[in-house]
């Protein structure tokens, strides 16, 4: 070990995140290997090892027999001091080696507040951080994730984006590379072939036009180019790569057991919700081949719990099945299984007795609004029969923990749907007091708010976000009208909710924002102990930009977006429909009721969604 | 199944793998290698394992010992050789058996330490350690759980010797591992307190041998 790391670590909290060496890592021989990868997270590394797709990622990157993959995390506020007081530079986990020994620098970005970190880990690997400073083939920096669906705000940083998901198309980049790299091509070179691959975007390739007002009003596409660049997707999960050696950490993480994902894509179409658009076509895995990996991984990780993933567990055709084979192994060997993202129905209760037979931890729901009128309007199907019918289960069932979680500044939303959020839980109070099977344990009962951020490729995308005013009324009015001492109020803080929506809607220019904060000391932004609101503000003014133009702005039906280069399947047109539906509080049925030829399925090149 | 123990090292990377973390690990490795252990009776039930002596952070031993029972019987090489492929780099699986002798017989700890110092001469340093720790007692403030007290930590150092490795000085011990316990850390921190021109600008240490009252060997 590295001599001058050997005395860090005894000085930082929990230092065993940081030197690698878990069980089922992968080790190459640096020599047998062309390109190496370093595959960071800009996060922590309890964050970064709960993440599903970075454990998919890192297993299909290091199939190619001349590709190492390594993890890299953001190192915790202690040990980055360290680092710098020590002149350690950002290494990979697996070889300890430097990030700068590495041909290709991989970003997992899943949200807007880790974008400054992923500054702050190309600074700490000594690597510029702009494209252009970049001018050699290598290092390459390339990023994906959810958070790169609408690329612009990092797009002077990275030299390339992958659309969509990786598992075929990063290793068709590696491959190209590995070529490159082999034939000493020049990085214009590279660049121009890799635009060719499906899913890739190379911003670089990709001039916004701006009008006066600061809108977009088209993007110079140079050469060769595509005109739009569609997201890639799996179409077979069944036959995909899915790592059944998943790494097992040597410390606690977030998420501290195997995960199975069971489907990808949502039927609902909820009308806030990016994950529910930008992940479809809906693609399940079938429940014999589940139970076979399930089984798997817990023996060959020896977790003692696992969790199904989906964006709704309840939409799983074979759910009920698919729970019995799995029991069938955990229950006589004390493994959890733990189900999230379950609808407020009859069937969840059902399925939840099974999983918590003993041990009745607290139930979640969604509502995400207080009234039936906005829950029409944002299309999240759900009654409040329905809702109160589950708590009247839950309660008979043994259960006395209730999570209720709302959305504040949802569009077309009023008073009385604030207050409907109060009222809602006095309903779930009355319900406890008439159906509780033991009111000796008491109930209680936990309401939380956030507060909305209008995402692209969402049906909101064109909204505007409440001011930080608006919200802290709403959230004044909430609490003043929650009264019973059963039910407990919590709330997001609308500060870091207004810097993600200028983010999340943000684009070229905010990258100067990003790097202004990144330059006063900005990192891991996604965290209360390090965000602060004042260096933001701070970072717009000095980039001469208003983060209201993006937060606040109501978006013209034509207007030109930062990410409509982007194509993720369903259309900008269904997307504008379902907007004018929410203005009409009318629902559209679910997937598995009508198609709503949402665009999706075209992605699937004649294959079948299952929606 | 009777009460079992195995015995292994912990160096190199997994030194940094705390107290409770490597239970965890330790939990998971043996279900991998399909030796299921004896849950622990009750509302939350957990697999019965302790692991003697706490290790500190840091600190690298060839000499951990831990008890379990499994539910099932298994010869014991069988569970030697499925564990042993099963851990994480750094934590070796060395032996199993039957565990006779409880654990609160272990008296002494045999361990070694490197002094790492980056501006002074190793050979001055080594004459200059061996010279303090001749000294009868040596009373340091140390912090608990009840604030800072003070403590003389010489009666619990049984044998001590300092000798020039290199640029380092090596330390070679026997102290005591419990009533009291004594971590070697503060064989270094005295230094810090007592004699800070002496104390090294880093120190680390490796646990060797476990030894009863009369220095057998504990298995």
């Amino acid at each position: 070990m590295d001599k001058r790391l050997e005395r860090i670590l005894p000085k930082v909290q929990k230092p065993a995140r940081y030197t690698g060496g878990e069980y089922n890592q992968i080790i190459k021989d640096k020599a047998d290997v062309d390109i190496r990868v370093a595959f960071c997270f800009p996060d922590t590394y309890e964050i970064g090892m709960s993440n599903l797709g970075m454990g998919i990622l890192y297993s299909t990157m290091n199939e190619l027999p001349y590709v190492w993959c390594e993890r890299v995390y953001a190192p915790w506020g202690d040990m980055y001091e360290e680092m710098k007081k020590a002149n350690v530079p950002l290494y990979a986990l697996e070889s300890g080696d430097p990030v700068s020994e590495h041909d290709v620098l991989a970003f997992s970005i899943g949200y807007e507040m880790a974008y400054s970190t992923v500054l702050d880990m190309m600074d700490m690997a000594g690597v510029p951080i702009h494209s252009a400073d970049r001018t050699e083939l290598l290092p390459l920096v390339i990023a994906g994730g959810t958070a790169a669906l609408n690329p612009e705000p990092m797009a002077d940083f990275i030299d390339i984006f992958l659309l969509g998901e990786g598992e075929e198309m990063n290793n068709e980049l590696l491959e190209m590379l590995h070529e490159a790299k082999l034939d000493g091509w020049t990085k214009e070179e590279f660049l121009k072939k890799a635009a060719q691959i499906g899913g890739v975007y190379v911003p670089g390739f990709y001039t916004p036009i701006l009008n006066n007002d600061g809108t977009i009003e088209r993007f110079e596409v140079a050469d060769g180019a595509p005109e739009t660049v569609q997201k890639r997707i799996i179409a077979d999960l069944d036959k995909a790569n899915f790592p059944l050696n998943p790494i097992v950490p040597s410390t606690e993480v977030v998420h501290d057991r195997v995960n199975l994902e069971l489907f990808r894509g949502c039927v609902r179409g909820c009308r806030f919700c990016q994950a529910g658009h930008v992940y479809r076509p809906i693609r399940s895995k079938s429940p014999e081949l589940l139970v076979e990996q399930g089984k798997a991984l817990l023996k060959n990780t020896g977790a003692q719990d696992i969790t199904l993933l989906s964006l709704s567990s309840s939409d799983y055709r074979h759910l009920s099945g698919l729970c019995d084979g799995l029991l069938e192994y955990c229950e006589p060997r004390s493994i959890g299984l733990s189900l999230p993202s379950l609808r407020a129905d009859n069937f969840s209760i059902e399925i939840m007795h099974r999983l918590q037979k003993t041990r009745k931890s607290g139930l979640t729901f969604a509502p995400e609004a207080g009234s039936q009128r906005l829950r029409d309007a944002i299309n999240k199907n759900v009654t409040e029969e329905e809702l109160l019918n589950t708590c009247r289960l839950a309660f008979e069932g043994g259960w006395n923990t209730i999570k209720l979680y709302f959305m504040l500044g949802l569009p077309t939303e009023t008073d009385e749907d604030v207050l409907g959020i109060a009222k809602l839980a006095n309903q779930v109070l009355h319900t406890w007091r008439l159906y509780a099977k033991n009111k000796n344990r008491g109930v209680r009962i936990t309401v939380s708010t956030s507060c909305f951020v209008p995402k692209p490729h969402s049906p909101f995308q064109w909204e505007s976000q409440n001011t930080m005013e608006e919200y802290i009324r709403k959230v004044n009015l909430l609490r003043e009208n929650i009264r019973a001492k059963n039910v407990v109020y919590n709330w997001h803080d609308p500060q870091t909710s207004y810097i993600e929506a200028t983010l999340s809607r943000g684009d070229r220019r905010v990258g100067k924002v990003i790097e202004n904060v990144w330059r006063a000391g900005g990192r891991l932004e996604a965290w209360s102990d390090y965000f602060s609101f004042e260096r933001w503000m701070n970072a717009f003014e000095d980039a001469g930009l208003d983060p209201s133009f993006y937060a606040h702005r109501p978006r013209a039906k034509d207007e030109t977006m930062p990410w409509d280069v982007v194509d993720v399947g369903v259309r900008k047109a269904h997307l504008w429909h379902e907007r004018e539906q929410a203005y009409k509080s009318e629902l559209s049925p679910d997937c598995r009721k009508q198609c709503s030829a949402c665009g999706a399925a075209k992605l699937l090149k004649g294959g079948k969604c299952d929606g | 199944m009777d009460k079992l123990r195995l015995r292994f090292s912990k160096t190199g990377r997994a030194v940094y793998i705390s107290h409770l973390d490597l239970m965890r690990t330790m939990t998971r490795a043996f279900l991998r290698a399909g030796c299921r252990l004896k849950y622990s009776e009750g509302f939350n039930p957990h697999p019965n394992i302790s692991i003697a002596l706490p290790l500190s952070v840091g600190c690298e031993s060839l000499c951990e010992i831990m008890d379990f029972r499994l539910i099932e019987e298994k010869e014991l090489d069988d569970i030697l050789k499925s564990l042993s492929v099963q851990l994480p780099e750094g934590i070796e699986a060395l032996e199993v058996y039957g565990a006779e002798r409880k654990v609160k017989e272990i008296k002494w700890l045999k361990i070694s330490g490197i002094f790492e110092y980056d501006e002074r001469d190793a050979a001055e340093m080594t004459e200059k350690l061996n010279a303090f720790y001749s000294r009868e007692s040596i009373v340091i403030s140390k912090k608990s759980k009840r604030g800072v007290g003070e403590t003389d930590i010489r009666p619990a150092i049984k044998e001590i010797g300092f000798a020039q490795e290199g640029n380092d000085v090596r330390l070679d011990a026997v102290i005591s591992a419990q009533e009291p316990t004594l971590n070697p850390e503060l064989i270094a921190d005295a230094l810090r307190q007592l004699t800070p021109e002496t104390a090294p600008d880093f120190a680390k240490f490796r646990r060797l041998e476990i030894y009863d009252e009369n220095m057998e060997v504990f298995r």
